[in-house]
């Protein structure tokens, strides 16, 4: 599978204006393959917006009026308007595929319109896709039939394989019911540059810079390093046990009391 | 003549108007359009555009008649009014209801306007809208994932290969920075008159001048039965 994105050594966020037009306190926000990054804040302050800013590459044309640069400068139009060149790949809340087609009918037009040659990619994003969900996602079923968890599941695996760009942006992954550690891992595993939109702690610490959110703008960006080192290990302690009861609740135990829950 | 005719076609509700809109407020000059809306019964996109803008505008009711029919009517009288009423541009929007009618001359930018959200077959069945079109506009973006966008996208290359793609969330106006270029570039009209691009379908029927029985058998002129051997379509 080779990629036809061109080398991607930097994306720029240059600052907007928060909503009462006030110009945002910060001076760029630089992303470099491999780097982390989640954005925090209550519901309502700018979260997704932000994101979409990144996908749509803003060039002071949406209601933020932030811009975005690739490698430092405006970027061409074709890596902006040929989904085949966007070295993009946004993964939104949005769990409907509105596509009246089945799974694989549905890959192989993707797989057509990114130009990729090669065997098997359809059924390499279909068993990406079903290490991240409970119920497993087949070729033949319709794509409008799936579930929210298996239709997120299929576009982040297609993101990944398929798509297969240098920088992902995920809006809160940790919903839908799907196994947001494998996701996580295989991101890793992958090298993107990734950008989460969360509420889950879990996630925000684990990534290496955190936007924290408020009025349409950006308020603060914190890079803790290792001063949250011990805080994620019990995090990591925490989630692992809600993930083991949530497991069993799925399966349909009882519980009485939080017996081989201990991690 | 001055005049860059600019003709947006669509089905109902994929946001044509929204479409006007942006493509007025990012003219260098939102004063120099003319608006020119055909609907069938109901309208008011003429009143709207004229007091956000404050530009002429003028909408024309088909009623009985098929409302694209009614626009190569009254289209070259349109140019000229656009003309006298000093405008550099006229936007000509259809009432998108036949899919097969293509209402873009030879000298207009021809916009197909088409809603993500219209579901993977939509361009297949609108497809002489869009083939004759220079350029698809996609709106409703934001709601549909990238996967699903990028398939809609070779959807519309199945129909037209070689037409350009603009997708926008076209009441924020994201994406039509590209549109806003096109315009910019394309030449004014030499003159009012003008050619259509493709073949409009048979208009003259028994059914158009009010025979309300169903079936072949009640009908002369243009009939077909269930079972005929090829489609009544001579279109491109």
């Amino acid at each position: 599978m080779s990629s036809l994105h061109t080398e991607i050594e930097s994306l720029t966020i240059l600052p907007g204006t928060t909503r009462d037009g006030k110009m945002e306190g910060f001076d760029e926000i630089i992303i470099r393959p491999g780097d982390t990054f989640s954005i925090v804040g209550p519901t309502g302050s700018g979260k997704t917006a932000f994101i979409n800013d990144i996908e749509v590459f803003a060039q002071g044309d949406t209601v933020t009026n932030r811009r975005i640069l690739i490698n430092g400068r405006e970027p061409d139009e074709a890596l902006v308007r040929d989904p085949s060149k966007k070295p993009i790949a946004m993964i939104t809340q949005n769990t409907k595929c509105l596509a009246d087609l089945v799974v694989s009918e549905f890959l192989e037009m993707h797989i057509r319109s990114r130009k990729l040659k090669g065997q098997g990619i359809m059924e390499k994003t279909i068993s990406v896709a079903n290490e991240f969900t409970g119920e497993k996602i087949l070729p033949h079923m319709r794509m409008s039939a799936l579930s929210g968890g298996q239709t997120r599941s299929l576009f982040i695996a297609d993101a990944i394989i398929i798509s297969n760009t240098p920088i992902i942006l995920l809006d809160e992954v940790e919903n839908a019911g799907i196994f947001k550690d494998r996701v996580i891992e295989v991101l890793r595993e992958e090298k993107k540059a990734i950008i989460f939109v969360t509420h889950d702690p879990y996630v925000a610490l684990l990534t290496g810079t955190r936007i924290v959110m408020g009025n349409g703008a950006v308020t603060k960006i914190l890079t803790p390093g290792r001063k949250e080192e011990e805080t994620l290990a019990e995090i990591a302690r925490m989630d692992a046990k809600i993930t083991h009861l949530r497991e069993r609740i799925r399966a349909g135990d009882l519980l009485s009391g939080l017996e081989g829950v201990e991690a | 003549m001055n005049v860059k005719l600019i003709a947006i076609a669509g089905p109902p509700s994929a946001g044509k108007t929204a479409v006007v809109k942006q493509i007025i407020r990012n003219l260098p000059d939102p004063k120099k359009a003319a608006y020119l809306k055909i609907d069938v019964v109901q309208a008011w996109e003429d009143e709207e555009i004229a007091a956000e803008f404050g530009i002429p505008t003028k909408k024309v009711y088909s009623g009985d008649m098929c409302p694209d029919h009614m626009g190569i009517m009254v289209i070259r009288d349109a140019m000229e009014w656009a003309e006298k009423n000093g405008a550099d541009y006229l936007l000509y929007e259809s009432a998108g209801l036949c899919l097969r009618c293509t209402p873009y001359t030879k000298n207009s930018l021809g916009l197909c306007v088409i809603s993500a959200v219209s579901g993977t077959h939509a361009p297949l069945k609108m497809a002489p809208m869009i083939a004759l079109a220079d350029v698809a506009v996609v709106t409703k973006i934001d709601l549909v994932s990238q996967a699903e966008k990028e398939v809609f996208r070779e959807r519309i290359k199945e129909v037209a290969p070689g037409i350009d793609i603009i997708e926008t969330n076209a009441v924020q106006g994201t994406g039509m920075r590209y549109l806003t270029k096109v315009i910019a570039d394309m030449p004014p009209a030499p003159s009012e008159k003008d050619m259509l691009r493709g073949v409009p379908p048979l208009g003259v029927c028994t059914i158009c001048i009010g025979k309300k029985e169903i079936g072949w058998q009640e009908h002369f002129g243009v009939i077909r039965q269930i079972d005929a051997p090829d489609s009544i379509y001579r279109g491109d």
